[in-house]
């Protein structure tokens, strides 16, 4: 059967789900639903799904792709309530369709962060001043151990917003070549303005873009 | 969710067993129900969920339409450490709610080594430790499972404990709680009155005294409690509730998968063996049942893997036709199916080969003892011939992992006994080089051995466990002994076995260590990574108490026993002839043979045991 893609959202408690927890859990409910997914050929059978972009536990979304192959064809309509019905709380398939664009095509993404301040909030100007220089260096662990990052190639834009007790933070960032974790705005704050970091802070993805800024499904 | 909870939880391993929100999980109206129960495991998450006993009694405490019983599991140390710096009170998982909103809090205590954890909780709930502390009949807080067979280390802090199986005395006990809780009873005259409930024991109802010598000189019921308490058995496996619908972990746990339970009790009766006699009598399930209930909940769990559950699964009459009837569901579902707990001795080659068609596992053998006239004493029918045997099938049948289960510290060992096992396992080896298909990839054989420790309700709960530096001796003279290089020796450590027996046979003296350990930091025991034996001999000091009274003393016969007021179903008649059968190496046959009227059939009101 050709290739599928769905649609869904991880929020609430299903938050703290792991990506492996996450692709099992998966499986699971597609079984539970009635489907059955086709395997991998091979020695050591495995369910064919895939993650587009795996999510770090702790990140909300309601943007998540999921690909996916049936063993049979399956009417797209009712896969998401049927499925939706499968899976744990937090966890709600939006749509189903057959997968057309390449997941390289896949280059933006819209987050929105609740920046939580225990002691009051800092001076939004002087947050957007720091996240409109033209370079914010940064630390960063990649696969080479600790090496030094600019990450602000990786905003396209970030707007700020002073709400109740947090500031409200929208950004589109990089969501592949590179990777912008956004867990890293607030940790860049951590490192150079630790007077402006926040207490703590919490991210949604909103929305898929392509390269050119066009929702990407 | 709480907003302190979700600042911790990106911080710790794991956070998913630490938010409920699962499948299958049971959530009802706070509001509209009469009790709410916190249904408390003493371990971790991945451990409680994989524990059949609390899926089933999950489902059939909820099936109570007043009663919202939720989950509750004793956190890793990162956790705990942010819980306890937040400030965060122990939690039940649908809810979310503390246990101060709860009327009831049921531990399922399956091993002693948990006995510090169930103290953490209470504490981790903000309650006081010790029964006679909580004056008022709310929370009450009661405990189960296998360890409850000699409850008395655990007694000062326990309001009531359930003997036997918890399907129906449970729900019996929560319509009484329902109706004090409406009437505003005192907490002592509902305990009089659950006493009354069959299975149900209320420790502050008997007197313990004590002789010059150490021994328990008598137990005395008081305000019209049973002068014994019988175990709670359910007779018809078959009309009894099955969780087809369990709750299915969002985070990986020890054991994923769909659990049937083929039945319960065991026809074998070997003599160290706790659970060999206190689950019996033998009461099976039909195979019609388990097909049905196991594609239930493999359609209700999505689960890839099935497993039968029982004490020796081989000895299940109908298993040829129950493997057949669930590989006929599982095979094009690519599902697998494990069977654990096989014996060496009637293992199939066609059995074998049905599993093979899905997925080749290991073969693990519980042999015990190295030498025939060691498995006589112990009445473990296995001989040498028979595991030689079955491994000669299954090497040529192309397995090439092969464990070997071992106790040391057996009631009349030998050194001689000990060198056996290496004979033993040389002789696998052997047998694989004769029979091996394919020689290149190889062969892995485990030697594993435990310390031997003597369990209450057991032929052997008169016998000593040998020293710390006997068994050090004989792990030694076994390790000098295996040479081959393709035989693996593990030794489980001494030091958790000693306490393990301490706690096992222990009278109600042993709480006050237990609360001294759970005071010092203890917690969470059964791991190695918190276990600390020091802390737990300082414990015993402390306490003015000698451990190696509990655990290395052959108790007199004319003893009573700490646990003698708890009567499992099985006569202590039958418990003596075993152990001098036991010390003449004279085997007693299996209640398929030949039964050997151990009493516990009189449990059953009208069926028959199936021994």
């Amino acid at each position: 059967m050709d290739k599928l893609r769905l649609r869904f959202e991880k929020t609430g408690r299903a938050v703290y789900i792991s990506h492996l927890d996450l692709m099992a859990t998966m499986q699971r409910a597609f079984s539970r639903a009635g489907y059955r997914l086709q395997y991998s050929e091979g020695f050591n059978p495995h369910p064919l799904i895939s993650i587009l972009l795996p999510l770090s536990v702790g990140t909300a979304s309601v943007c998540e792709l999921m690909d996916f192959r049936l063993h049979e064809e399956a009417d797209l309509s009712v896969l998401p309530m049927r499925l939706t019905d499968a899976l744990p709380e937090g966890l709600r398939v939006l749509e189903a369709y057959p997968c057309e664009r390449k997941s390289a095509e896949l280059k933006w993404l819209d987050v929105r962060g609740r920046l939580e301040y225990d002691r009051g909030l800092p001076d939004p100007e002087e947050l957007a001043a720091f996240f409109a220089q033209s370079e914010i260096v940064i630390e960063k662990k990649t696969k080479r151990g600790i090496g030094m990052t600019d990450i602000r190639p990786a905003v396209e834009r970030i707007s700020l917003c002073p709400e109740e007790g947090c500031i409200c933070l929208d950004a589109r960032v990089s969501a592949q070549e590179p990777t912008l974790n956004p867990e890293l705005l607030a940790g860049a704050l951590r490192q150079l303005r630790p007077e402006l970091a926040p207490d703590f802070a919490a991210f949604t993805r909103l929305e898929t873009y392509d390269r050119e800024h066009r929702i990407y499904r | 969710m709480d907003k302190r909870l979700e600042r911790i939880l990106p911080r710790v391993q794991k956070p998913a067993r630490y938010t409920g929100g699962e499948y299958n999980q049971i959530l009802k109206d706070r509001d509209a129900v009469d009790l709410r129960l916190a249904f408390c495991f003493p371990d971790t998450y991945e451990i409680g969920m994989s524990n059949l006993g609390m899926s089933i009694l999950y489902q059939t405490m909820n099936s109570l339409p007043f009663v919202w019983c939720e989950r509750v599991f004793a956190p890793w140390g990162d956790m705990y450490a942010e819980m306890k710096q937040a400030g965060i009170p122990l939690y039940a998982l649908e809810s979310g709610d503390p246990l101060s909103a709860f009327d009831s809090i049921a531990f399922s205590v399956g091993y002693e080594m948990a006995y510090t954890t169930v103290l953490d909780m209470l504490d981790m709930a903000g309650l006081p430790l010790r029964s006679a502390e909580r004056p008022s009949l709310l929370p009450l807080v009661w405990a189960g499972g296998t360890a409850a067979v000699n409850a008395e280390p655990m007694a000062p802090f326990i309001d009531l404990f359930v003997i036997g199986e918890g399907e129906e005395v449970n729900n019996e006990v929560l319509t009484l709680l329902r109706q004090a809780k409406k009437e505003s009873w005192s907490k002592q005259d509902f305990l009089r009155c659950a006493a009354r409930i069959g299975g149900v024991y209320v420790p502050s109802l008997y007197e313990v005294s004590y002789r010059g010598d150490g021994e328990v000189a008598a137990v005395t019921p008081k305000d019209g409690a049973p002068a014994k308490v019988l175990k709670r058995i359910v007779e018809d496996l078959d009309a009894s509730p099955f969780p087809t619908r369990p709750v299915v972990p969002s985070t990986e746990v020890v054991h994923d998968r769909v659990c049937l339970e083929l039945f319960r009790g065991c026809v074998r009766g070997c003599r160290f063996c706790q659970a060999g006699h206190v689950y019996r009598p033998i009461r099976a399930k039909k195979k019609e049942t388990l097909i049905r209930q196991g594609i239930e909940a493999l359609q209700n769990t999505g689960y890839q893997e099935l497993t039968l559950l029982s004490l020796s699964t081989s000895d299940y009459r109908e298993l040829p036709g129950l493997c057949d009837g669930l590989l006929a569901y599982c095979e094009e579902r690519s599902i697998g199916l494990s069977l654990p707990s096989l014996r060496a001795d009637n293992f199939s080659m066609e059995l074998m080969q049905k599993l093979q068609k899905v997925r080749k596992s290991g073969l693990t053998f519980a042999v015990e003892g190295g030498s025939q006239r060691l498995r006589d004493v112990i009445n473990k029918n296995v001989t040498e011939e028979d595991l030689l045997n079955t491994c000669a099938i299954a090497f040529s049948g192309g397995w090439n992992n092969v464990k070997l289960y071992y106790m040391l510290g057996l009631p009349t060992e030998t050194d001689e006994d000990i060198l056996g096992i290496a004979a033993m396992a040389n002789a696998v080896l052997h047998c694989w080089r004769t029979h091996a298909k394919n020689k290149n990839r190889g062969v892995r054989i485990t030697v594993s051995t435990s310390c031997f420790i003597p369990k209450p309700h057991s032929p052997f709960q008169w016998e000593a466990q040998i020293s710390l530096d006997e068994y050090r001796r004989r792990v030694e003279l076994l390790r000098g002994a295996i040479t081959a290089k393709n035989v693996v020796y593990n030794w489980h450590d001494a030091e958790t076995s000693f306490i393990e027996a301490v706690l096992s046979k222990g009278d109600r003296r042993v709480a006050d260590a237990v609360e001294w350990v759970f005071r010092n930091g203890g917690r969470l025991d059964a791991w190695t990574d918190y276990f600390s034996f020091p802390r737990w001999m300082e414990a015993f000091e402390h306490c003015g108490i000698d451990p190696h009274f509990y655990a290395n003393r052959e108790i007199p016969m004319d003893a009573v026993l700490p646990w003698d007021h708890i009567d499992v179903g099985v006569r202590r008649q039958h418990l003596l002839r075993e152990r001098e059968r036991a010390c003449r190496a004279e085997l007693s046959p299996d209640c398929r043979h030949q039964c050997s009227a151990c009493g516990a059939a009189a449990l059953l009101k009208e069926g028959r045991c199936d021994g």
